[in-house]
């Protein structure tokens, strides 16, 4: 069968990656630079079957995918960091009765109000938990239009697998780029269990998902119970893509659109006679610490690109054990580098200008 | 000899065996069972799917025989739209005291009805946050003394009353709000028909329906439950609209 291939913004892919998962629900509030998703969906869904809530905030939009989730069917939410803060509770309470939901963070830069510009600086938040409580989301960082389409379909995937909230962590940069998307359909996915459903208790026993823990000892139990769940996603679940890592003796490591940015910024080096690689993380949690591994004994150093002050550097520092020099260069406030700038830095910092060809 | 036995009396199968936890003369227990006998009547029990908020409320989803789902606090509304909106076919139903819905959540009760979701929410009002140990609510009464009103509620800086279901009443999509009490088998009665109906309106998918239920906490009230009963009489009704305060044509005709 022949792919069908459509030219749409990025916030538009995703919508029709959630419509083409099988997602029939969401439920979202209005926030630039992430609107085009609730607006596709609005637009679509009278005609391919779903309902939509523009709920009265972030707040009652996160806790109805919540109720959603509960019974068993596909449901996502969009926004962006200020609405991803408001979410917060709800995100933690949906990790704590561990529901599959796709949240879409289109980021702004902050904090506070912030701007519209492409930005990391929700890196923390999304990796961490961001909410109370001591749980993890799965983090999707795309780089491209396919990607923001292939990895919304992984998204839902990954969050029946293993019955846990992820995140697809993008930024306005690819939200309001248009380009064009191969529309790959989907195999079927397979069946995950079902048993935890609340959908009536007609012909079984009622269910409870709930996540008050009334005494410390089931308090400790299912802390234990979800920290084995996280283990065993960092465990299977790492992904990330490797450009010119083979003999690289300099390391970039970049996600999303620095990600994009820092494969130029390879190839410029590589005609400079400069041996330089990129480690271009795909899961931000679980982060990618299975790639550094093989490459590390014959790395001189390694820089960040990042769109914050320097966020996901703490995790490339853990992934090589302090074993070799890592830094930063980072652009903020919804600035981008160009691929010069982060080779000239390159350069400077491990003082490479010699060995230009 | 009576060879025909009739069930009389007894335990609803809308009620799991858990016996109730709440404290003496708490009037929860009561406003749970009318629920449980509704459920039971109108053999929906296994077709309805209960939201419980964080509160004494929140203890519902141990004792109500249905299935439950454990809200945040404030949220039950927005979590029981997320349910009804995907399986529009389930009974949904929200348990919420009055801190739930008139304080941290009443944004999602504003727009819950103004949307004509169709759900039933009940507020049990006791004027007070009873789980967290008898601090002011927003519905807690001029000059009454609470853990953070010691010297009594002053409305001029505290607020006075919120009136829920007045406010909801003005909404177009709620076309059922009524407000009534237990402190009495007359009231008790009353009670039911109109918690019953607010079921009914939601099978009928008529739109957003809302009972608020006058209750005690002698606990934190700092009295006897006997002069709780007389207390809720004697200074809640009478600042509380009581009765039905929006029936819809539609709704009449149920």
């Amino acid at each position: 069968m022949e792919l069908e291939r459509i030219l749409l913004k990025g916030n538009q892919i995703i919508g029709e990656a959630a419509i083409r998962s099988g997602c029939k629900l969401f439920f979202g509030y209005p926030i630039t630079p992430s609107t085009e998703v609730v607006e596709y969906l609005s637009a679509q869904f009278p005609k391919r079957g779903g309902d939509m809530v523009q709920a009265e905030d972030e707040i009652g939009a996160i806790n109805m995918c919540y109720g959603a989730a509960c019974t068993g069917n596909r449901v996502m939410t969009a926004s962006s960091s200020p609405g991803v803060s408001l979410k917060q509770e709800g995100i933690s309470y949906a990790a704590a009765v561990e529901l599959p939901m796709v949240i879409v963070n289109v980021n702004r830069c902050g904090p506070g109000l912030g701007g519209l510009g492409p930005a990391q600086s929700d890196y923390y938040q999304s990796t961490r938990g961001g909410g109370h409580g001591d749980y993890r989301t799965i983090v999707l960082a795309p780089s491209k239009a396919q990607e923001l389409y292939d990895f919304t379909m992984d998204a839902f995937d990954l969050a029946d697998k293993h019955r846990n909230p992820v995140i697809l962590h993008t930024d306005g940069f690819l939200g309001q780029t248009m380009e064009p998307v191969w529309l790959k359909e989907r195999p079927e996915a397979p069946e995950y269990d079902r048993s935890w459903i609340v959908d009536g208790a007609k012909g079984r026993e009622k269910r409870v998902l709930a996540s008050y823990s009334l005494t410390n000892e089931i308090g400790e139990a299912n802390n234990l119970k979800w920290e084995a769940k996280y283990k065993h996603i960092e465990e299977t679940e790492q992904r990330w893509e490797e450009f010119h890592t083979e003999d690289a003796e300099y390391l970039l490591v970049s996600y999303g659109t620095t990600g994009r940015i820092c494969k130029s910024t390879v190839l410029n080096a590589r005609k400079r006679g400069i041996k330089l690689g990129l480690i271009r993380p795909i899961t931000l949690w679980p982060f990618p610490k299975k790639a550094f591994a093989p490459l590390i004994d014959n790395l001189k150093g390694i820089v960040t690109v990042e769109l914050n002050t320097g966020q996901m550097i703490e995790d490339v520092q853990l992934a090589v054990q302090c074993k070799k020099p890592v830094y930063l260069f980072r652009r903020q406030g919804g600035m981008l580098p160009t691929e010069h700038e982060i080779l000239d830095d390159l350069m400077s910092k491990f003082d490479l200008t010699n060995e230009e060809a | 000899m009576c060879t025909d036995m009739q069930r009389i009396a007894g335990r609803s199968a809308g009620l799991t065996d858990v016996p109730f936890t709440f404290c003496p003369g708490c009037t929860h227990g009561t406003i749970m069972r009318l629920i449980a006998e509704i459920l039971e009547e109108l053999e929906i029990i296994d077709n309805t799917i209960g939201i419980s908020p964080v509160g004494c409320a929140g203890f519902s989803q141990d004792f109500f025989n249905c299935d439950f789902i454990g809200a945040a606090h404030g949220r039950a509304q927005a979590v029981g739209i997320g349910v009804k909106r995907s399986l529009p076919d389930r009974m949904v139903f929200t348990y919420q005291g009055d801190g739930d819905i008139a304080a941290i959540g009443t944004q999602h009760a504003i727009h819950s009805a103004a949307r004509g979701e169709n759900i039933t929410s009940i507020m049990v009002n006791n004027a007070i946050f009873g789980m967290t140990g008898g601090q002011m609510a927003p519905t807690t009464l001029d000059g009454m003394k609470t853990a953070t009103s010691p010297y009594g509620k002053n409305t001029g800086t505290d607020g006075m009353p919120i009136d829920m279901p007045k406010i909801l009443a003005t909404l177009n999509g709620a076309v059922y709000v009524a407000a009534v009490s237990v402190d009495s088998p007359k009231e008790i009665a009353n009670a039911k028909k109109c918690i019953k109906k607010a079921f009914k309106v939601q099978m009928a998918g008529l739109g957003f329906a809302f009972v608020s239920v006058l209750s005690t906490c002698p606990t934190n009230w700092g009295i006897s439950p006997v002069e709780s009963l007389s207390w809720l009489r004697e200074n809640m009704m009478p600042i509380y609209e009581m009765g039905e305060l929006k029936v819809t044509e539609e709704v009449a005709k149920l």
